[in-house]
């Protein structure tokens, strides 16, 4: 990956992050967080399938940062975490492939639309999944904050 | 004891209509059950029974006779009036309303809505779509078509939500209108791909925050709420989903 694609992508991310944001209203003082809580999610997302991890684990992973940096987030600014994990959940989203599986569909090569399905359906569950872990991570983060005090 | 019971009184109309504005706009159950249960216990109830569902809540507090309820007829996406009840509690926490106050804002907050301008939520649709469609598809000759169908697209969206006030319809007009443009706009040799046209141009109708809340309910162990949130988001997807796929039908 060279620089520039690097640097559009991450412009394209925080951009794109930031605008789902403003489509749901949420408030102009967490948009900046959410935009870069998006970018940070994506790239553990990029890194880890280029360093050969398998897109479902990096799927995984991005939802676990997400989550994690979220929860950071939300004690910064005093405000509901899902102000931060929700705008910064969408450039995970299979789009691309769910497309490719309606279009198959709908062109009657079901075989094809079969592989793209299973695709669909692997990485919702991680992320689904990558969910719940950094919610585990989040609620033993309190027992341990809560303890210390 | 009047007086007592008009407190009470006060008390369960300040924490249901907290309750029912946060799920109206989207929070997830268990920030709800959190809310209404510290409202309560700020406000100098001993205890409170509740029961959180997505379309309707109940409570009772002090183990009194009579629990009130509070229906949720419409569902919108609008974060921001959740983050405000957030802000209110906690300053009724720190007491710095009182609980009179608190519920005047709520049904102030519970008749304003208080929007993003149209044009800059019609430049946002563009910018969900162009820049996820570089990144997704690597494809910079068609940024701007996709920018262009994107918000063409929302603004269908848009305004059928505005008046048929039907999600999931406005979701499919929006995602066939979304077809037609893509397909057409090759065809006049505006975009080279209409693949990439149409992966871009859908992500703003993503039904991010079902999706969302539906995991949290499910692992917070709201049984009920969570799978139906999770129904919301799959046929939002089916019907974005058909509306291409019938564009697509007819290529």
């Amino acid at each position: 990956m060279s620089l520039t694609e690097f640097l559009i992508e991450v412009a394209g991310n925080y951009v794109a992050t930031i605008g789902f944001g403003i489509l749901l209203n949420i408030p102009r003082r967490a948009l900046n967080f959410a935009g870069w809580i998006g970018v940070l999610g994506y790239f553990v997302y990029k890194f880890i399938v280029i360093w050969g991890g398998g897109y479902v684990v990096g799927n995984m992973m991005g939802a676990v940062v997400i989550g994690v940096a979220s929860l950071q987030a939300a004690r910064i600014k005093k405000m509901p975490m899902i102000l931060f994990n929700i705008p910064a959940l969408v450039p995970l989203v299979p789009g691309g492939q769910a497309y490719q599986m309606i279009k198959y569909f709908a062109l009657g090569e079901n075989s094809t639309a079969f592989v793209f399905l299973i695709q669909v359906v692997m990485i919702s569950g991680a992320i689904a999944f990558g969910f719940l872990l950094s919610e585990l991570v989040n609620r033993v983060q309190q027992r341990v904050w809560r303890h210390r005090r | 004891m009047s007086s007592q019971k008009k407190r009470d009184q006060l008390i369960l109309h300040t924490a249901l209509t907290a309750g029912r504005i946060m799920i109206e706009n989207g929070s997830e159950v268990e920030r709800v059950e959190d809310t209404m249960e510290r409202i309560a216990h700020n406000a100098g109830a001993k205890t409170s029974q509740l029961f959180v569902m997505i379309t309707g809540i109940l409570m009772a507090i002090n183990g009194e006779v009579g629990a009130q309820i509070e229906p949720v007829k419409r569902r919108t996406f609008d974060l921001e009036k959740i983050s405000v009840v957030n802000d209110l509690s906690r300053q009724f926490a720190a007491h710095k309303i009182t609980l009179q106050e608190f519920a005047n804002r709520l049904d102030h907050l519970d008749k304003s809505t208080k929007y993003f301008p149209f044009w800059l939520q019609l430049l946002s649709a563009a910018m969900v779509s162009g820049p996820l469609e570089v990144v997704f598809r690597h494809n910079l000759p068609d940024f701007w078509i996709t920018c262009v169908v994107g918000a063409l697209g929302w603004l269908v969206f848009y305004l059928l939500n505005k008046f048929i006030q039907i999600r999931f319809l406005s979701e499919f007009a929006a995602a066939a209108t979304i077809g037609v443009l893509a397909i057409w706009s090759v065809h006049l040799g505006l975009g080279n791909s209409v693949d990439d046209i149409i992966i871009g141009s859908v992500m703003p109708l993503v039904p991010g925050v079902p999706i969302t809340n539906s995991v949290r309910d499910i692992l917070a162990g709201n049984l009920v709420s969570g799978p139906a949130r999770g129904v919301e988001a799959l046929v939002s997807a089916a019907a974005i989903g058909f509306g291409i796929a019938m564009v697509l039908q007819f290529l």
